[in-house]
């Protein structure tokens, strides 16, 4: 009996084939919609999280002044001292490494390629707090570190510039005038979040770049890495006060630094996202309910087309529950059809947009299975009351309609 | 419902059976009190004035409807007392239909139109397509199976709706005006078949007619009025008036 009512209810849709489709038009946008929605949201979290991370997971950027776009007046605060990092390195739990950043920007030149670019000088410590991957070559030695002398780490984009294809380790160039022997390459990042080329660097012992570049003792920005046992708004909190007391500021001054949490922005901004994704699809699965009154609304018509016909069944012995379960299985299969045709077409979309929209496309095959399981649900739901009423004609009236 | 009736005894009975329409001061009363019996085996014919409750009748014995007030005994069963189910279980095992629009499910083959009544009793595609064909071919349309009621005649129409309505070997045949859309050639036809069904297959034919021509091919002939039974009449019947 099913597989007839099966094939009953496909011969019955592939009869009104326009029909058909125009039925079930709604689940197949609220699917399509739904699923694309689902699916480049995802993508977008995870590449936020991707992007992120690229900045290290669980670091506080510590800089001087008081944070993005403000206290534009007034004298510049000092920057950090090398001394800062020595103190919080002591006096801070929780701290897995401590590392300076001071920056200058400057044209490196080799042969007769030149490129100008960042250099920022800094410790060992650095790439424990900074995900990097080398290429080639290593990282400063502890006593390069120490004697601050004049070895580089060049990031991609640097090394393409100048070095082509090259493998630029063992190489010297010169940057800012100072001659330099090149120890490691980096592997590409990419992006940062902000739109910047976090490839385009140049890695240098702080005191090389300190001596030889900025010409002072300044450090620009300290990133500390916290260690993951440790709760980061802790660390936070005690390494404020310490560099507070270390920059002698009274009771009531404000900070004249601030503390930028990697991963409180992380989290931030993966929340903002998932929250987006979930009102899209909400917004998109309230399309799917319409769609399902679109399948009530035709089922209806045809059960009225076909009074005659469900009268001809009933006079020749069919029960109600027949009947019913033929418009119902017309019904699913229809809202089953769409849900196929709008996870096709949500496929195909997803395909096309991500790229486009430069979000990893991350096919999830839940939000797909749901998204299906809904769309047989809204058949159900929505086929039941017009079967209802098939089912409950009267044999004698449905024989005599016109 | 094991209870098989022998031929020549009774098959139906109705007893003070009435049929009323609507509620309060616009009921109307279509039955008046019918009392009929109808043997294994008969063939009987129905007339009378527009709107005396022929087909009121007939819905009644076809278990489409139930009587009002009354008895209505089917193979010891008192179909008045069954549920709606029940009757359409009545109508799949017992009973075959033919209308006077002949009611075939349009875009649809006739053998699958004569298929339908097996679906819903369940049967093998292969059994219901051998009984299909066999039914098609007593009704002489066997090499139209594949051709839809739009394209074949009246006749023809009425005689894929006959082949539906034997095709499960029916106890009783009921026609409600089948020849009222035909020409009298088409409606011989159709009467020699029912004659013959009849005869040869012992399916009890009850058949509403305006046409005394036709009626004549019954055995008896209950003449209807104003919801009552008038007289019954005997003929030789296969068309030689009384
Ligand atoms: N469903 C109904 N509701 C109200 N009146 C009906 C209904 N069916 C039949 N009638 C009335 O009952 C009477 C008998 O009808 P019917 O049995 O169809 O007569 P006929 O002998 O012409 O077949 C008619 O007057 C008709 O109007
Ligand atoms: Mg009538």
């Amino acid at each position: 009996m099913w597989g007839t009512t099966f094939l009953l209810a496909v011969r019955e849709i592939r009869r009104h084939l326009l029909r058909s489709f125009l039925t079930i038009l709604g689940i197949v946008i609220g699917v399509w919609a739904v699923v694309t929605m689902v699916t480049l949201g995802q993508g977008a979290t995870a590449a936020v999280k991707q992007q992120i991370s690229s900045l290290g997971a669980n670091v506080l950027q510590v800089r001087p002044g008081q944070g993005f776009g403000r206290g534009g007046g007034g004298p510049q605060p000092p920057d950090f001292k090398i001394e800062d990092l020595d103190a919080i390195r002591t006096q801070i739990v929780g701290v897995q490494a401590v590392a300076p950043l001071v920056q200058s920007t400057g044209t490196a030149v080799y042969n007769a390629a030149n490129w100008s670019t960042t250099v920022n000088g800094t410790n060992r410590e650095y790439f424990t707090a900074q995900p990097w991957t080398f290429t080639s070559g290593r990282i400063f030695s502890p006593a390069e570190e120490q004697a601050g002398k004049a070895v580089c780490i060049v990031g991609n984009t640097v090394r393409n510039r100048l070095f082509r294809g090259m493998d630029p380790v063992g190489q010297r160039f010169r940057i800012k005038n100072i001659s330099c022997e090149i120890i490691g390459a980096l592997a590409p990042k990419g992006q940062g979040g902000f739109g910047n080329d976090q490839d385009d660097i140049v890695l240098m012992p702080y005191k090389a770049v300190q001596r030889r570049m900025t010409g002072n003792r300044d450090v620009r920005m300290i990133m500390v890495s916290v260690d993951a046992d440790y709760d980061s708004q802790r660390v936070q909190a005690s390494l404020r006060d310490l560099l507070r007391e270390r920059r002698h500021l009274t009771d009531a001054a404000e900070d004249d630094f601030n503390i930028f949490d990697t991963k409180q922005i992380s989290d931030t901004l993966s929340g903002t996202t998932q929250i987006l994704t979930s009102l899209l699809g909400a917004v998109a699965a309230v399309s799917l309910l319409v769609g399902g009154i679109g399948i009530m609304n035709i089922m209806l018509v045809s059960v009225t087309e076909r009074t005659r016909e469900i009268g001809i069944r009933l006079a020749i012995g069919a029960v109600a529950r027949e009947v019913l379960l033929q418009f119902l299985v017309e019904a699913v299969t229809l809202a089953c059809l769409g849900g196929l045709l709008g996870l096709f077409l949500a496929l195909v979309s997803t395909l096309i947009l991500a790229p486009v929209l430069k979000v990893p496309f991350i096919f999830d095959p839940q939000i797909n299975l749901v998204a299906f399981i809904f769309s047989a649900l809204i058949g159900v739901v929505f086929g039941y009351f017009p079967a209802r009423r098939a089912a409950s004609l009267n044999p004698i009236e449905a024989l005599r309609h016109e | 419902m094991a209870n098989d009736v022998a031929p020549g005894e009774l098959l139906i009975q109705l007893r003070g059976v009435t049929k009323v329409f609507g509620e309060g001061p616009t009921a109307f009363a279509a039955l008046k009190g019918v009392d009929l019996d109808i043997a294994r085996g008969d063939f009987v014919a129905v007339m009378g004035p527009s709107g005396s409750g022929k087909s009121t009748t007939m819905n009644i014995l076809g278990c489409l409807d139930v009587p009002t007030a009354g008895e209505f005994l089917f193979r010891g069963h008192h179909v008045e007392k069954l549920e709606r189910d029940q009757r359409a279980l009545l109508r799949r095992r017992y009973l075959g239909f033919v209308f006077q629009g002949f009611n075939l499910l349009a875009r649809t083959s006739a053998l699958e139109n004569v298929e339908l009544p097996l679906v819903y009793r369940g049967e093998e595609k292969t059994a219901r397509r051998a009984a299909a064909m066999a039914a098609l071919d007593k009704v002489g349309l066997a090499d139209w199976w594949d051709h839809t009621p739009a394209e074949l005649s009246g006749g023809q129409q009425q005689r894929v709706a006959i082949a539906r309505a034997i095709v499960t070997h029916p106890d009783v045949l009921l026609a409600d005006e089948p020849t009222g859309n035909l020409d009298t050639e088409r409606s011989i036809e159709i009467m020699e078949l029912l004659t013959d069904l009849n005869r040869n297959s012992g399916i009890t034919v009850l058949m509403v007619t305006h046409e005394s021509d036709m009626a004549a091919y019954a055995h008896t002939i209950v003449h209807f009025r104003d919801g009552l039974v008038e007289r019954f009449e005997v003929t030789e019947g296969a068309g030689v008036k009384a």
